[in-house]
């Protein structure tokens, strides 16, 4: 703060790879989502829990010297959700509430489709809930998720635009009632539909 | 001749895997992974896998070994190995591990045991059999 050098984000969209930090405590599984990662060609920095991932955003409340610090740049935050120590849950929350990276979209990876535990991680903000194994085109989808998010100048465009898009994704659903329970009145987050349909789209993969 | 030949008894034998459940969907999309800088990506993550999960029997092996036993360890280790198996596409090795939480759920020693060497068996099946596959592949 003050006279602290912490640069803002530059826009990406401008200079060519998109960087994604991976976080996994499974060895297999960040091979994997390494591979897909570079094979959609981004640029991918992967690490084992939520605490080196905090490290790494230097988020972990070390003292940092003010003379030629950067905030590090990545454009997307991908997390399993079941980890030792610190869950993804618990890292997207210190994520969103940092005011660096709290706009970067957080994606949960997890291997159980648990009702409450989607709706818990999309209300706190993350960006999308994918279910274990992760596949090419989940990656390719948030892909385009990103690059159309970086792509809006102001913060408020962007919200506006992931609003119209889960309204359009609403309307192809059949219509089935969204519990009250699981979906926040509170406008500022997601609205009750883009929620909801997050959720039926991902009940829906599941049911195949 | 000889390329065709292994060609066709490698197609073969892949059928043969997903036929017999062995292998799922996921499988396939590792070997979607790989191309000509990449080419043994597939083979990368599977041997990979067994050399990770190891780690996972032997674990399970001494919490095996505790009276009475503890089925939320038992339960949390096979979550990650579960979890490593569906990573790539061992079918089978992932039903023993799906089960086997069932039955620690269920705080079923007996079944945990079953379930278990079934485990270790299908485990050691796939192991070979992929050993056998990613050898006809070369």
């Amino acid at each position: 703060m003050g006279s602290d050098v912490l640069r803002q984000q530059d826009p990406p969209y401008s200079s060519g790879e998109l960087h994604v930090l991976a976080v996994d405590d499974s060895y297999v599984d960040r091979k994997v989502i390494e591979r897909l990662l570079k094979i959609s060609s981004f640029k991918v920095t992967v690490v084992e829990s939520g605490t080196r991932a905090l490290e790494y955003l230097g988020l972990d409340g070390q003292k940092k010297s003010s003379i030629g610090f950067e905030s590090v740049k990545v454009n997307m935050i991908m997390t399993d959700y079941s980890m030792p120590g610190m869950t993804g849950y618990e890292l997207l929350k210190k994520i969103k509430e940092s005011s660096i990276f709290r706009e970067i979209p957080v994606v949960i990876m997890s291997s159980e489709n648990i009702l409450t535990r989607i709706d818990r991680c999309l209300e706190e903000g993350a960006e999308e809930f994918l279910l274990k194994p992760v596949k090419l085109a989940d990656v390719k989808r948030l892909k385009e998720v990103i690059v159309k998010g970086e792509g809006k100048e102001s913060g408020g465009e962007r919200e506006s635009h992931k609003k119209r898009k889960r309204s359009e994704d609403c309307s192809e659903l059949p219509s089935t009632p969204c519990s009250s329970v699981s979906c926040p009145c509170d406008p500022s987050s997601s609205s009750p539909s883009a929620l909801s349909s997050k959720k039926y789209r991902l009940l829906a993969e599941v049911e195949q | 001749m000889d390329r065709n030949q292994s060609h066709r008894q490698l197609a073969a034998m892949k059928q043969s895997l997903f036929d017999q459940g062995y292998l799922d969907e996921q499988f396939i999309q590792l070997e979607e992974l790989q191309d000509d800088a990449n080419p043994h990506f597939a083979e990368e993550i599977v041997t990979l896998y067994f050399r990770d999960s190891s780690r996972f029997i032997s674990n399970l092996d001494q919490a095996m070994e505790r009276n009475p036993l503890d089925f939320g360890k038992l339960d949390s280790i096979m979550h990650q190995f579960k979890g490593s198996s569906s990573s790539i596409g061992a079918q089978k090795v992932k039903a023993e591990c799906t089960l086997f939480r069932e039955y620690c759920a269920a705080e079923n020693a007996e079944g945990c045991m079953r379930s278990f060497q079934q485990l270790k068996k299908e485990y050691a099946v796939l192991r070979k059999k992929l050993e056998t596959y990613f050898q006809l592949a070369k």
